[in-house]
Order: C-alpha cells, then sequence, then structure tokens
C-alpha cells in the first residue's frame, strides 16, 4: 500500500507543484499585505514549474496512480495543456485588471485560488473514480463560486456568485444521487469495474437510465449546455472579467475530458468489433447517442438564437459559449475517434479566440467603462488595434476562413460526415450562419458607425499589446498552419484503460 | 417486519424529491440551500444502504463521510455568499435578486 503510494506520487508531481505553490500564496499574500499583487508573478512562476512538469510527463504513457483513482495518458496531459495555459494567461490578464487591481482586499487570494481551481481541474481530467470525479467536480466548483464573487463590493458579482452556487450545487447534487445508484446497481465506485459490471451482469435498465440522466445533469452544468445553460449568462456577466474567460475555456474544457473520459471508459461496448476503425460502440441501456445529440442541438439552436437579442457583449459572448458547447458535443455525438481529435483541436483554437474576445472585452471596459454594444461604436477609429484584434477574434468564433475558427469547425464536421451524421452536420452549419449575425453587429458597431462626436483615442501599455497580440497571432497563424496542433490532438486520443 | 434495503432507498427516495421540491418552490435563498443539502444527504443514505445491504466493499461508506465533509465545506461557501447578497441587497428572496438580465 505504502509503495503504491510513493509509486503515484512520482506522477503527480503537476498537481503537487500546484498544490504547493497554492500554500506558498496564501502565506506569500500574509506576509506582503499590501504589496500583495506581487502574488500574480509567484502564480506565474508555480504555473510555469507545474508547465515543466507536465512536459516532463510526456514520456510516462498511460499509468493509473493511486489506487485506480487518477490516470495519467495522453489525453489528460493534453487537457491540462490547455487548462494550465488558459490560468497562466487570466492571470496574466488579472496582472493588468483595472477592476481587480487597487482594491482594499487585494489580489492575493484571487491568484491562491485561480491556482486551487487549475488543481480541482486537473483532477477533473484525470479522475477515473466516481469518488474522484465528484471530488473533482466539487472542488473546481467550490474555488469558481468564490472566484465569480471575488469583487463582493460590486452588486453583480455577488447575484452571480448566488446564481453560480444555486445552480451549481444542485446539479452535483443530483448528480452525486445518479452516482449513488450507479453504484448501488454495480457495486462499484471505479470506472473500470463499473464497465466490467455493466458488461457482464444484467443491470435494471429503468434504474440506468435515470442514474445516466443524472449523471448528465452535472455534465451538462459544467460544460453549460442546454438545459442546464440557466447559470451561464448571469455569472458570464456579473462575475470579473477575467474570470468569466476562465470559466469559459478552462472549465469547459474540463467538464469535457471529464464526460468524454466518463462516456469512453463506462459505456463503450468493446465486443462489437464489426464498426470502422475507431469507432465506437455503446453499450445497451443507455442510450448516449441519443442524449448527447439533443444536448448539442438544444444548446447550438437556443444559445445562437437568444444571443441575438443580447446588448451587454460579456452576455452575448456568454450565449456564443452555451453554442460553442453545442458545436463540441457535435464531436461526441458521432462517437468515433476523429470526432474525439476534432474536439480537442477545437479547444485549442477556441483557447486562443475566446480569451481574446475576454480580454478586449476587459480592456476596453477599463477605459470606457461599458460593456454595452452600443458603447463599442467607433471603436475601430480610436484604437484600430484593439479593432482588427476583436475583428479576427469574433470572425474566427464564427468560423470565418482563414481564421482559426475555420479549421476547428473543419474537423468537427469532416468527422460528422466520415460517421454519417447529415442531419446534424446540417444543423450546426445552419447555426454558424445565424451566429454572423450577432458577431458582425459588433464589427458593425466597432467600423460602420461613427464614434461620439467627444470620444478620444484608447491607450494601452506596451505589455497590454504584448498579451493581445500572443493570443491574435496564434489566432490567425493556426488558421493557415494548422498541421502541428492536428498531429498534436491526435496523438493526445490514447487513454487508459481503453483499447 | 424487517427493515431493508428497499426501505432505506424509498426513505432517499423521498428525501431527493422534497429537497428538489424545496429547491423550486422556496424563495429564499437559505431555504433553498437546505434543499440542496436534503438532496446531497439522500445520495449518502443510498450509498451507505447499498454498502450495507448489497454485500459492497467500504466504498459507499467513505463516499458519504467525503460528501458529508463537502456539504459542509460548500454550505460554508454558499453562507458567507448569502451574507455578501444581503449586505448589498438588504434581501435574501431569490426573486428579488435579478439586476442582471438587464
Amino acid at each position: 500500500m505504502l509503495e503504491q503510494i510513493l509509486q503515484s506520487i512520482k506522477y503527480f508531481q503537476p498537481e503537487t507543484a500546484l498544490v504547493v505553490s497554492f500554500c506558498l500564496i496564501v502565506i506569500a499574500d500574509l506576509f506582503l499585505k499590501k504589496r500583495n499583487e506581487l502574488t500574480s508573478y509567484l502564480a506565474l512562476i508555480a504555473i510555469l514549474i507545474t508547465a515543466y512538469f507536465l512536459v516532463q510527463q510526456g514520456t510516462v504513457g498511460t499509468q493509473s496512480i493511486f489506487f485506480d483513482m487518477f490516470a495519467i495518458d495522453p489525453f489528460s496531459l493534453f487537457f491540462k495543456a490547455i487548462i494550465l495555459t488558459s490560468s497562466f494567461f487570466v492571470i496574466l490578464f488579472s496582472i493588468y485588471s483595472k477592476e481587480l487591481q487597487g482594491r482594499p482586499k487585494g489580489i492575493g487570494e484571487y491568484n491562491a485560488l485561480i491556482i486551487a481551481l487549475t488543481l480541482g481541474m486537473f483532477l477533473m481530467t484525470g479522475a477515473t473514480n466516481l469518488l474522484m470525479i465528484y471530488l473533482a467536480l466539487e472542488l473546481s466548483s467550490l474555488t469558481s463560486y468564490i472566484l465569480a464573487g471575488y469583487t463582493n463590493e460590486a452588486k453583480d458579482s455577488s447575484e452571480a456568485s448566488l446564481k453560480y452556487i444555486i445552480y451549481g450545487a444542485l446539479s452535483s447534487g443530483i448528480m452525486l444521487y445518479g452516482i449513488s445508484i450507479i453504484y448501488g446497481l454495480t457495486g462499484s465506485l471505479d470506472l473500470n469495474t463499473v464497465h466490467q459490471a455493466l458488461v457482464l451482469q444484467s443491470v435494471n435498465q429503468a434504474a440506468l437510465i435515470i442514474a445516466g440522466i443524472f449523471i448528465v445533469v452535472g455534465f451538462g452544468y459544467k460544460i453549460s449546455a442546454v438545459p442546464f445553460h440557466f447559470w451561464t449568462p448571469d455569472v458570464y456577466e456579473g462575475a470579473p472579467v477575467t474570470i468569466t474567460a476562465l470559466l469559459s475555456v478552462a472549465s469547459k474544457a474540463a467538464g469535457f475530458a471529464m464526460l468524454i473520459r466518463f462516456i469512453k471508459v463506462t459505456f463503450i461496448d468493446p465486443a462489437i468489433g464489426n464498426l470502422g476503425p475507431g469507432m465506437w460502440a455503446v453499450l445497451r441501456g443507455f442510450d448516449w447517442n441519443f442524449v448527447l445529440a439533443v444536448l448539442s442541438v438544444l444548446s447550438m439552436t437556443i444559445g445562437n438564437l437568444v444571443a441575438l437579442s443580447q446588448k451587454n457583449l460579456k452576455r452575448l459572448l456568454a450565449y456564443s459559449s452555451i453554442a460553442h458547447a453545442g458545436y463540441m458535443l457535435m464531436g461526441l455525438v458521432v462517437f468515433s475517434n476523429e470526432g474525439i481529435a476534432a474536439v480537442m483541436i477545437y479547444f485549442i483554437i477556441y483557447l486562443f479566440m475566446n480569451l481574446g474576445a475576454f480580454y478586449v472585452i476587459m480592456l476596453v471596459a477599463d477605459r470606457i467603462g461599458s460593456e454595452n454594444i452600443d458603447d463599442y461604436r467607433g471603436l475601430g477609429y480610436r484604437t484600430p488595434l484593439i479593432g482588427v484584434s476583436m475583428t479576427i477574434f469574433l470572425l474566427s468564433l464564427t468560423g470565418v476562413p482563414p481564421t482559426a475558427g475555420f479549421i476547428g469547425k473543419l474537423y468537427l464536421f469532416s468527422a460528422l460526415i466520415s460517421a454519417k451524421v447529415f442531419w446534424l452536420a446540417i444543423v450546426g452549419v445552419l447555426n454558424s450562419v445565424v451566429s454572423l449575425y450577432y458577431y458582425v453587429r459588433v464589427l458593425r458597431n466597432m467600423f460602420l458607425r461613427d464614434p461620439q462626436p467627444n470620444a478620444q483615442p484608447l491607450h494601452f501599455s506596451n505589455m497590454e499589446i504584448l498579451i493581445l497580440l500572443l493570443l491574435v497571432v496564434p489566432t490567425f497563424l493556426l488558421g493557415l498552419y494548422f498541421t502541428p496542433i492536428v498531429e498534436y490532438a491526435q496523438a493526445s486520443i490514447g487513454m487508459f484503460g481503453v483499447r | 417486519m424487517q427493515v431493508g434495503l428497499s426501505h432505506y432507498l424509498f426513505l432517499s427516495g423521498i428525501l431527493f424529491a422534497l429537497g428538489l421540491y424545496g429547491v423550486i418552490t422556496r424563495r429564499n435563498a437559505i431555504l433553498v440551500l437546505m434543499g440542496i443539502e436534503l438532496i446531497l444527504n439522500a445520495a449518502n443514505i443510498n450509498f451507505i444502504a447499498f454498502a450495507r445491504y448489497g454485500g459492497m466493499q467500504i466504498d459507499g461508506q467513505m463516499m458519504a463521510v467525503f460528501v458529508i465533509i463537502l456539504a459542509a465545506a460548500e454550505a460554508a461557501i454558499a453562507l458567507a455568499i448569502v451574507l455578501n447578497i444581503y449586505k448589498q441587497f438588504k434581501t435574501v428572496n431569490v426573486d428579488e435578486i435579478n439586476k442582471l438580465k438587464e
């Protein structure tokens, strides 16, 4: 027992680094007092150290550690890289965010909580036990509740955190009830053993369906899929912009990683071998194809249609992120390795374009004090750089070539077409067309309307522009030269315990 | 009459339904959170009943202990948030707290 724990710790270095740096930042916050903005740099260093350990793990292949609680495999490493990169950018953003800096409470706890949130999401990507899944989900949720309400003197932020915790706690409670039914049916919490039990014994089908639906509630809340999306618009609008950016990218990535692993390890039937290479067949009992297809279509359609009438840019991007959850669910519906690779490619691109869009909102809101789309009029003339960057991000979110978003959509749709799920591909394309309308509305305000008569040009520091370029350049370049990310994603679908 | 697994499952089903009903109908944030606690405890009863009567390993009881700890953590954070809400809005009625959404 002790030996296995010692063995496991060897593979647990990235997470250990995060735990240690969380403690260090909390202590540093106490000592630094008034100068606690320095903790941001501590957090950045912590993330770089974690990245170093992650790169080291690239060679270990697949490992199961801590008594099958947690898996180290290319799949989880890929999602950890996405999560870590977005945390890195979000901490960089916060250094320049006027919303967060200069508050009496400072930013020390904020940085510590972001590290804890990153740890929670890391655990989500690798959890192979229902206990671990629940704990990881709660760790990341609890920290996000606090972060959403971090600027607690603002009414918006407080309201966002209240709505978040009510929806979040309810969803994870329902999911826990579903887990308890699965435990009763199969006698185990370990995903592989649950899989064995489902293959070998005949379980009560009605109970399995109820448990499946309850568990989908928890996952659906985390990836903000319709009909579990009600928290998303309010939380995205009320929370500090940096946290909104983190929730929309990292939290969603972790949710998807957990969902894909859960379905693939637990519900894929290895006995059916007459499908094409890389295709999966689902165990009888719970029709995941149908449930995921319904979630995907609802998320895309409702997300895009409601976004049409939004006036607040953060709220608009909240609905757009619901729609993007729908697009990414399309990759899951096809139940093939190609579909999963497409989702992973999409996440790399989504990371840059979505963080970029939220970063622009933050920069502009800090200067003009508004997130309203009408206040963006003439912004393209007041600050051409911001205007052009926002154009690239929004066109990429729509999926217009030659931006990276086009490549992401291309791979998703080609996965759908090679799996012969044409109807869903058509729904997806129609939705992309609808989304063009509301993204272009922002662009029209920025470029085709004159600025208000007394509007001044906006000024940005060199560092702020550098961070912006770090996001714009990949969004543009990945649309032209995308072979490396495609190869990386296709090489990373290997998962522990799945043949 | 012997008390068996089905009695416990029935009890937990009732608790779950009551919790869900509380969350949906109550307008006071504290009462909503109490409904969520009921749901968590319903799941706990399930875990322990299955572990005791299903001839399963200690997993279920272990899970229940973790859930109790998490429920406490969640309650602490939720109450802090509700306290802050009361400072800002002078109410804890979830219907009146909708500054967002226009």
